[in-house]
Order: C-alpha cells, then sequence, then structure tokens
C-alpha cells in the first residue's frame, strides 16, 4: 500500500504563544482611559457628522413614504456614534471601509456627497452608482469606500480581502470591516475570522450589535450574545464598547488602529448600539415594545448627548440651533437634487455589465 | 509462499509512474509497514509500503525506471521457510492498469479519455489550427497542466499584482501538480496556501480584486466552489454594474470542472451551464494546451472576473503548443479544430477529444464533420455557430454534462432563433445522461458522453442512421 510521507509532529509552540494572546490587553488599555479627550471644535465636528446622517436618514425615510425611493432601505438612525466615532479615526488617504447593507451612514461619515447618495436612493443617473445599485449597493473608490453589499456577511472576507491587498502593497493602510449581529453567525465571518488571523492582516473587524438581527433578538440566536469574544478561538482580541457615546467609540478606535496599524493582525470590536427604526423600511416591529425604543431615545441618544456635553463646554445653544439649520439646509438640498435629477438613460441598461469587449 | 509487490495506483487517474527509489535491498528482512520504494507520479511522490512480511527476494523494476504501469510486479518477497535467493522473478509483464482494460474491453471514447493516453487529436489527422498563429512558429509538445503553470508563471513575472491562492497550491505542489515550481519562483507572498474554506478565500480573493489586485483563485475542484458560489455571482459578477462601473473585480476562479473518474456524483459536475447564465462573468473552458494557456494569459489580463474551467482528465495529455514569447489568445472566439461539409458537431473541454474521435469515425463512413470548440462559453461566439451551420446545414452539440438548461440547449436556441432557415435537420443535443453520476464503473461509463453517441447523433442528423 503507498501513503504520504508521514508527518505527525505536534507544534509544541502553543504554550509559549499563551503570553502574548493579546485577548483582554487591549479591552484593558481602553478601560483605563475610556473616552477620547475631544476639543469643543472636534466635538462639533462629530456632532454635525451624527446630525448629517440623522437628517439624511430622516428624510429618506420620508422618501420612502412617498414612493421615491424603491425596494429595500435600511435606515442608520440611532447608530450614528459608531460609524462617526470610527471613521474619524481612520486616515481617509490610505484606508478602506466597507461596509453591509445599511450603509448610509457610513458612507456620509467618510465625507461623500449626500447629494450623489440622495440621488442614488432615488434611482437616478446621477446617483453615485448611476442609479444601478440602490440604497443597500453603493461604492466610492475615489473615497476608499468599498460597498454596501447586500448579502449579509459577504463583506467580512471581502473586507479580509481589502486587507490583503494593503499588506501587499505595503500601502500602511489599513481596512475596516462593519458588519451586524445577525452577519456574525455566518459561516463566512469564522472562516475569515481564522485566514485574517493566521495571515496577520490589517483589518478592523467591527460588530454593530443593535440587539436585532432583523426581527430577532440576540439572545434568540445567538449562544455567545458577548461578540467582542467571538474572535477569541481564532486569537483576535476583543473589546466591547458603547456604541452610543461618540468619544468612547473614538477612543476604543484609537486603541484598535493602533494595535492593526502595527502588524499585530486584526482586532474585533462589539459596538453596543440600537437601532431606532425598523430593520427596514417594510418592518412592522412587533418583536419590540414601543417603550424599549422611547426609553433607549430618552436616555442613550448619541446625539442628544454630544449636544448636552458641547453646551457644557460653552457653545451657545443658538450656535447649535444654526448648525442644525444648515444641516437641514444641505438634506433639502440633497433631496430636491435627487428628485429632480433624470432616471438612467435606457442606453445604461446595458453599460457596466463587462469593462472589456471581446468582440 | 511468494508475495509479489506491485505498482500502486495513486490516484483514480493514476496509470503510470517512476520508481525513483528502492529504500531495501535484495535479501532484507521487512514488516508489514516497512517502507520498500519511493514512487513518483506527475502529481506526487508516494512511499510504498509493505504489506506482509518477509525476505526481499528479488528488486524486478530496477529504481530510475520511468513509466512503469500500475499493477506491475515491481519486487517479489519470499514467505516464511523461503529461500529468499531461489525465489523466482516473474517475467516483467506489464499488467494494463484497470482504466486501460476498460478502454481495451469497451474501445470506447470515454474509457480512452479516462486514461488519458489516447485521444483524436493523436489517432486521426491532424486538425485544422485557426488560432492565429504565425505561420512558421516553431512548435513544441505540451501538457495542458503545464500549459497552465506556465502561463500564470509569466503572467507572474509580467504584473507584480498578480498572485495565487487556493488549497495545497504552495507546498504541496498544487493538488493536481497545476502550480508546480511558482511557489520557488514566487515565494509565499504570492503563492499562497489556503485553509480549506472556499467561501472565506473565494471572498478574500474577491475584494483583494476590489482593491487592486489581479488574483487568481484555485479551486481543488469546481464541485467545491459550490460553497463559494456567492462570492463568484454575487460579489465578483455583480458589483461593477452595481456600482456604475467604479468597482472592477479582475479576478480568475479556475480549476477541474466536469467528469473526472470514479470519483462519484458530488465529485463530479459540470458547472459550465450555472456560470455561463451569469451576466458579469466570462467563462472560458479550453481543451487543448495552446488555448488552455493562451486563454489563461488573457483572462489573468482582462478587467472582468473570469472563471475558467478545466478538467482532470485532460491535464496530462500533451499538445501541441506555439512557441511564442507571449502567447495570448482573444476571448470570446470559437475555433475549428477541424473542418467538414456534412455536419456540425460543437463541443468544448473535453468533449472536443470525444467529438474528434466521432469525426475520424464518421469519416470512415464518408461524413465529413466540422468540429468547432467553443473555448470561450461567455460570451457565446454565436456567429461561429451560425457559419458553420451556413456550411453545413446540420449540427449536434457534444457536451460532457447534464443536458437540462446546457449550454446545448443553448447552442439549440441560437440555431432556432437565428439559422432557422439553414436547418436541414432538428438540432440534436448528445449530453450525459440525467443523472448523478455513479460510480460503479459500467454505470459511470454508460452515463457520459462517448464517440459512439456522438457518431449516432451526427448520422441521424444526416440522415443517414
Amino acid at each position: 500500500m503507498a501513503k504520504p510521507a508521514r508527518s505527525r509532529a505536534k507544534s509544541s509552540e502553543a504554550s509559549e504563544q499563551e503570553d502574548d494572546f493579546a485577548l483582554r490587553s487591549l479591552q484593558e488599555a481602553y478601560e483605563k482611559d475610556p473616552r477620547f479627550e475631544a476639543g469643543k471644535e472636534q466635538l462639533l465636528e462629530f456632532y454635525e457628522q451624527m446630525l448629517l446622517i440623522r437628517r439624511f436618514e430622516e428624510r429618506a425615510g420620508q422618501l420612502y413614504g412617498l414612493g421615491l425611493i424603491g425596494g429595500f432601505c435600511h435606515l442608520y438612525i440611532g447608530q450614528e456614534a459608531v460609524a462617526v466615532g470610527l471613521q474619524s479615526a481612520l486616515d481617509g488617504d490610505k484606508d478602506s471601509v466597507i461596509t453591509g447593507y445599511r450603509d448610509h451612514g457610513h458612507m456620509l461619515a467618510y465625507g461623500i456627497d449626500p447629494k450623489v447618495i440622495m440621488a442614488e436612493l432615488t434611482g437616478r443617473q446621477s446617483g453615485i452608482s448611476k442609479g444601478k445599485g440602490g440604497s443597500m449597493h453603493m461604492f466610492s473608490v475615489e473615497h476608499r469606500f468599498y460597498g454596501g453589499h447586500g448579502i449579509v456577511g459577504a463583506q467580512v472576507p471581502l473586507g479580509a480581502g481589502l486587507a490583503f491587498a494593503h499588506r501587499y502593497r505595503d500601502d500602511g493602510g489599513i481596512c475596516m470591516a462593519y458588519f451586524g449581529d445577525g452577519a456574525a453567525n455566518q459561516g463566512q465571518v469564522y472562516e475569515t475570522f481564522n485566514m485574517a488571523s493566521l495571515w496577520k492582516l490589517p483589518i478592523v473587524f467591527v460588530i454593530e450589535n443593535n440587539g436585532y438581527a432583523m426581527g430577532t433578538a440576540v439572545k434568540r440566536s445567538s449562544a455567545e450574545t458577548e461578540f467582542y469574544r467571538r474572535g477569541t478561538a481564532f486569537r483576535i482580541p476583543g473589546m466591547d464598547v458603547d456604541g452610543m457615546d461618540v468619544l468612547k467609540v473614538r477612543q476604543a478606535a484609537e486603541v484598535a488602529i493602533d494595535f492593526v496599524r502595527k502588524g499585530n493582525g486584526p482586532i474585533l470590536m462589539e459596538l453596543n448600539t440600537y437601532r431606532y427604526r425598523g430593520h427596514s423600511m417594510s418592518d412592522p416591529a412587533k418583536y419590540r415594545t414601543r417603550d424599549e425604543v422611547k426609553a433607549m431615545r430618552e436616555t442613550r441618544d448619541p446625539i442628544e448627548a454630544a449636544k448636552k456635553e458641547l453646551v457644557e463646554m460653552g457653545v451657545p445653544e443658538d450656535d447649535l440651533k444654526k448648525l442644525d439649520k444648515e444641516v437641514r439646509a444641505r438634506i433639502a438640498e440633497a433631496a430636491d437634487f435627487a428628485e429632480s435629477s433624470p432616471e438612467p438613460d435606457m442606453s445604461e441598461l446595458y453599460t457596466d455589465v463587462l469593462v472589456d469587449t471581446y468582440e | 509462499m511468494t508475495i509479489e509487490i506491485q505498482m500502486p495506483a495513486l490516484s483514480p487517474t493514476m496509470e503510470e509512474g517512476k520508481l525513483a527509489k528502492w529504500l531495501v535491498k535484495e535479501g532484507d528482512e521487512v514488516s508489514a509497514g516497512d517502507i520498500l520504494a519511493e514512487i513518483e507520479t506527475d502529481k506526487a511522490t508516494m512511499e510504498v509500503e509493505s504489506i506482509d512480511e518477509g525476505t526481499v527476494g528479488k528488486l524486478v523494476v530496477p529504481e530510475g525506471t520511468e513509466n512503469v504501469k500500475v499493477g506491475t510486479v515491481i519486487a517479489v518477497l519470499a514467505g516464511e521457510g523461503e529461500d529468499a535467493a531461489e525465489v523466482e522473478a516473474p517475467a516483467p509483464k506489464i499488467e494494463a492498469p484497470e482504466q486501460a482494460q476498460k478502454a481495451e474491453h469497451s474501445g470506447t471514447a470515454k474509457a480512452k479519455d479516462a486514461a488519458g493516453s489516447t485521444d483524436g487529436l493523436e489517432t486521426g489527422k491532424k486538425p485544422k489550427t485557426d488560432s492565429g498563429v504565425p505561420h512558421g512558429t516553431n512548435m513544441k509538445s505540451i501538457t495542458v497542466r503545464e500549459a497552465l503553470r506556465d502561463a500564470m508563471a509569466e503572467e507572474m513575472r509580467r504584473d507584480e499584482r498578480v498572485f495565487i491562492m487556493g488549497e495545497e497550491v504552495a507546498e504541496y505542489q498544487g493538488a493536481y501538480k497545476v502550480t508546480q515550481g511558482l511557489l520557488a519562483e514566487f515565494g509565499a507572498k504570492r503563492v499562497i496556501d489556503t485553509p480549506i474554506t472556499e467561501y472565506g478565500f473565494a471572498g478574500i480573493g474577491t475584494g483583494a480584486a476590489m482593491g487592486g489586485l489581479r488574483p487568481v483563485v484555485e479551486f481543488m475542484t469546481f464541485n467545491f466552489a459550490m460553497q463559494a458560489i456567492d462570492h463568484i455571482i454575487n460579489s465578483a459578477a455583480k458589483t461593477n454594474y452595481m456600482s456604475g462601473g467604479q468597482m472592477r473585480c479582475p479576478v480568475v476562479f479556475r480549476g477541474p470542472n466536469g467528469a473526472a473518474a470514479r470519483v462519484a456524483a458530488q465529485h463530479s459536475q459540470n458547472y459550465a451551464p450555472w456560470y455561463a447564465s451569469v451576466p458579469g462573468l466570462v467563462v472560458i473552458a479550453p481543451y487543448d494546451s495552446s488555448d488552455a494557456k493562451g486563454l489563461l494569459k488573457a483572462a489573468i489580463r482582462s478587467e472582468d472576473p473570469v472563471v475558467f474551467l478545466e478538467n482532470e482528465l485532460v491535464y496530462g495529455r500533451s499538445f501541441e503548443l506555439p512557441e511564442l514569447d507571449d502567447h495570448v489568445l482573444p476571448i470570446g472566439k470559437a475555433r475549428i479544430v477541424r473542418e467538414g461539409s456534412d455536419v456540425t458537431i460543437v463541443s468544448y473541454s473535453i468533449g472536443v477529444g470525444v467529438s474528434l474521435e466521432a469525426a475520424e469515425k464518421l469519416a470512415g463512413e464518408g461524413i465529413e464533420a466540422e468540429v468547432i470548440d467553443l473555448r470561450t462559453l461567455r460570451p457565446l461566439d454565436r456567429q461561429a455557430i451560425l457559419d458553420s451551420l451556413a456550411k453545413t446545414h446540420r449540427l449536434v452539440i457534444a457536451e460532457e454534462g447534464w443536458p437540462t438548461c446546457s449550454i446545448a440547449s443553448e447552442v439549440v436556441a441560437i440555431c432556432m432563433e437565428d439559422g432557422f432557415d439553414q436547418l436541414d435537420a432538428p438540432v440534436l443535443r448528445v449530453c450525459n445522461e440525467d443523472v448523478p453520476l455513479p460510480y460503479a464503473a459500467n454505470l459511470e461509463k454508460a452515463s457520459l458522453i462517448d464517440a459512439g453517441r456522438v457518431v449516432a447523433a451526427a448520422k441521424k442528423v444526416c440522415y443517414r442512421d
């Protein structure tokens, strides 16, 4: 009989590696000093970005109700501090971002023009995907925003691929890959954890735990609801972060990004947040009480908290009102643009299927 | 009682190997499990273990012998109470391997294909080659396996962004040895062994392409790519369109596709019709070495995601390859591999070999068949099909795959829609039987296309049956 040459040497390195496995050390470092020290200007900037996302999403909800936006539309209201806190710590010239279908907020936080986002929602030629992608499929290669992916969990290996490209080119960039508590149960996420850790890819995995996978509460869908622990089996350190406080999010991002950028491999951040609106516009919200949503809005809202903090820092309320007005005006302009732009030309039906021609 | 040690088969498709090294000498005592020799195939080096205890009587085949057929007696052990020195060495008769025996008994094209030693190209007259190779170009004989490897190596030398990832592509040198030698030349940064996680690494390869690299993702076979098909279709094929042309995804997914030999239903399936139905993908399925090399190089250079379907049974076959510095062939072009005027046989991949063999048989009966190798399945070269139909007015499709919703069905539709006036007979499909591929040798043979069936269909459309 023939069989492959035997090699049964068992690695004895495992015990040596226990010491440098930083599962808890990052969380400990973070908890010592969990809030980012933002100056007035910087907090004002975060506040404005969060406000921009909220007003944008409120307007998108209205346009959906008017029939101007079709299909699936997932709003980010309530989760604004996550995208703003994390992405404000990235280097926009080098780092890439990828997320799932709840993507409007991440795009706005990466400085993409609200007009072309809103025009994509209304399916117009001037939309960022020429009207061919819609709410769930938006991209800006120029801004290193790589989507906008409609299949739950798909963005996780794709993000690891982007991180692979950063490392392959040695360009100093990292990838931030967002997914939800629902996607966190997908098998491909763990295949990716394994390879990302094995190859020490420069990626920050961000689980936005908003409590519900569509309509299924985390405790009904997940055996381990402490999502930051889910990388442990792959030696990926975890961080457990309050996603409703933009300064805590930003501080956690500092710790995580520093770790990843230094070539230590991936990190898994759980951002505990809450979405006020339904999973998508067609969500009847029978799975939670109104009181639960109301309590969250009244006590944990990231925008109200930042506003209060700004006032305490001495920013006049009138200035904040003026800022709110400006944001509303920008959103109104974006909505007008999105409503008045023409639909795609019929010739666009056959463009962009393939890049090359094979005649 | 003497014990004969035979050349073992190490894989379903192995028929011969090299006896690289004896690790025992005549007169040595051996027990069961002792390693007797190392043998090499084009895929791997393996060890031969003793299956019994005894004394090595005679090393029948000397070390260094090439092309030792499976089943050949390579050594004889003397059992207990026997004198090893008196053991009679049998004449080194060559025992035909199982696959070759099948070929002898049945004489069918399929069994010969499985043996990998004969096909229409070698037995028949040289087919016409209109692949755009300059007149007077030197030709050399090369296996499809080597042609694919050379294509990747040349493109990796040419473009730093090109890398290959997949299961066993690096240190193992490729499960089917297609990536042999690449690790040594390009290093672990560019030749990457992955864990057995198709869904995950197909996604990582796709993401790397979105990030500006040129990944070649090898699936050990396309059967396992079903685990990863979401990324091939939803992530790779659709993103350029969904992004309004912003997000390029120049990835190549490649590996063996279609039935291998005796590996049963889960490991034997032709996915060409699946991928060819998806807008946003380019799908290529070459047959010979020249097309394998020229089209894989084109696939790697393409800005689009490409599914590149190879065939395990064809890897070891040798074909003429033009010696050119940069042999790149156009995607989307079919090729007339044999000219004829009476009937057209359209095929691709391993079916081309079957079709050429059928064409030779038909020629013996006075029917000149034109054989068209589609080579690219998406975009399909409709014009080449219609041009040939306009010449012969009769058409048969030979496809190693299921008939329902097949490439054959698509070709029938093209003939109906745009070639109706040219038809002198209904177009016929010759496909595999509409069942999961069985394991038993006789049932497997009955399930797969062969030259006899193609001949019968061609005669039927010529009203000569």
